[in-house]
């Protein structure tokens, strides 16, 4: 391989163009999102939590902050991402032990993918994905 | 003559021996209904750009060398209709995740790496003498070979290898052709299973690390839904970890080949009347 060889690796950008791509390459999209988010949130919440030990007056003034409409905001999209993120989990943990995609079968024109036979099982698990966002939304912005 | 249409083709061009970096060229090209994307760079290169290189053969889906990303999306250009694009620029690349040779031609050196790392050929544990010096045939049922004929289709092309988002980010991973072609011997009931494949398989950048973007079966020009394959490679190295998996090749040696030969002869066409 010469030195200006050009490697063609796409990186990231690899994840994030699904443009002309089926649906489930933006679940994998999102799915990757929410786990580096939710890892995210699992280091802040241990360095917040850790704000205990400077005594009850700054915990007092955090737990404060943390009550605050952008801070109520910023914990709506955590949930949304937990929801979507075990939503889409749960439907990967199905089909990567091969439930829900049919059997092989002879490639006849217009082929019929493994993809799109789960497609129904897709759809219920975003449907019911929206469906607990609607519920955690409607309970913490109008108790 | 039938109706014709003038369109712009945004083709990335990369000479090794001269340019530093690649480059984008446009050629207008009057193309016609049925005209495939092959055809239009034929029609570059004769008209007005003599040295432009690609890789083709067959020029009808066989052979799998004219793999392309046309349109920011990877496919045979033997096999894409011009007008079908519905596009008056198309832009064509080379193959993404492979080292570019030149212009369109990909390096797909990866991918013959990682399909040779699978060991794509029968193993049969418990019979080795008979794999390497094979005296006779062994039974399968259509239904045995129902079970991975739909993965013996490949024509290692590498659209899946393109099209996968977790080689553009993990170049180590085994991508969807390879991991195929694991479970297209594995399945196979004359092989001993999945096991003797664990060192590469169920290793780190093996099928655990596909999380089912579905991109590789939505790319594979031949319907052989890699994707499919590597969830139930997934399923068989579970199965195997529990010791639920297939230990040994499950069929049995019949018809030696002395025997083969007769019954052929018996099926022998009648003497040739005409010298």
């Amino acid at each position: 391989m010469k030195n200006n060889q050009p490697t063609g690796r796409l990186g990231l950008r690899g994840w994030v163009y699904a443009g002309k791509y089926s649906f489930e390459r933006y679940l994998y999209l999102g799915h990757r999102l929410s786990g580096l988010g939710l890892t995210a949130y699992m280091v802040l919440h241990i360095i917040e939590t850790a704000n205990r030990i400077r005594g009850e007056h700054a915990w007092t003034q955090l737990m404060a902050l943390f009550a605050s409409p952008p801070f109520k905001v910023i914990e709506y999209l955590l949930f949304a991402m937990a929801v979507f993120h075990a939503m889409n989990g749960i439907r990967l943990f199905l089909v990567e032990l091969g439930f829900f995609l049919g059997k092989p079968q002879e490639p006849i024109y217009p082929y019929q993918s493994s993809v799109k036979k789960h497609r129904p099982l897709t759809y219920l698990m975003m449907i019911l994905a929206g469906l607990l966002m609607a519920l955690g939304g409607s309970s913490l912005f109008f108790p | 003559m039938p109706d014709e249409k003038i369109i712009t083709f945004r083709i990335r061009r990369f000479d090794p021996e001269s340019d530093s970096a690649p480059h984008w060229e446009s050629y207008a090209v009057s193309v016609f209904e049925g005209m495939t994307v092959l055809e239009a760079l034929h029609k570059i290169k004769e008209e007005q750009a003599p040295t432009l290189a690609w890789r083709s053969s067959c020029r009808m889906g066989v052979c799998g060398s004219c793999g392309m990303f046309v349109n920011q999306f990877p496919q045979l250009a033997c096999q894409t209709q011009v007008l079908h694009l519905r596009s008056d620029t198309i832009s064509i690349e080379p193959l993404p995740n492979y080292p570019n040779v030149k212009d369109l031609v990909p390096d797909l050196q990866p991918l013959f790496e990682k399909h040779t790392q699978v060991k794509p050929f029968i193993i049969r544990l418990d019979d080795v003498k008979e794999m390497e010096n094979p005296s006779g045939e062994f039974l399968q049922t259509p239904e045995e070979r129902e079970a991975f004929s739909q993965f013996t289709y490949c024509i290692k092309c590498g659209l899946c290898l393109a099209a996968c988002p977790t080689v553009a980010t993990d170049p180590r991973f085994l991508g969807p052709q390879a991991l195929t072609q694991a479970y297209r011997y594995s399945a196979d009931n004359r092989d001993s299973g999945v096991s003797n494949r664990l060192d590469s398989v169920d290793a780190f950048h093996g099928a655990y690390q596909c999380h089912m973007a579905g991109a590789c079966s939505h790319a594979c020009p031949k319907g052989v839904d890699p994707a499919l394959a590597i969830q139930l490679l997934k399923r068989a190295l579970v199965l195997d970890h529990f010791g639920f998996g297939k230990k040994e090749s499950q069929t049995a040696k019949v018809l030696p080949l002395a025997d083969v030969v007769k019954e052929l002869e018996a099926f022998a066409p009648p003497p040739r009347t005409v010298k």
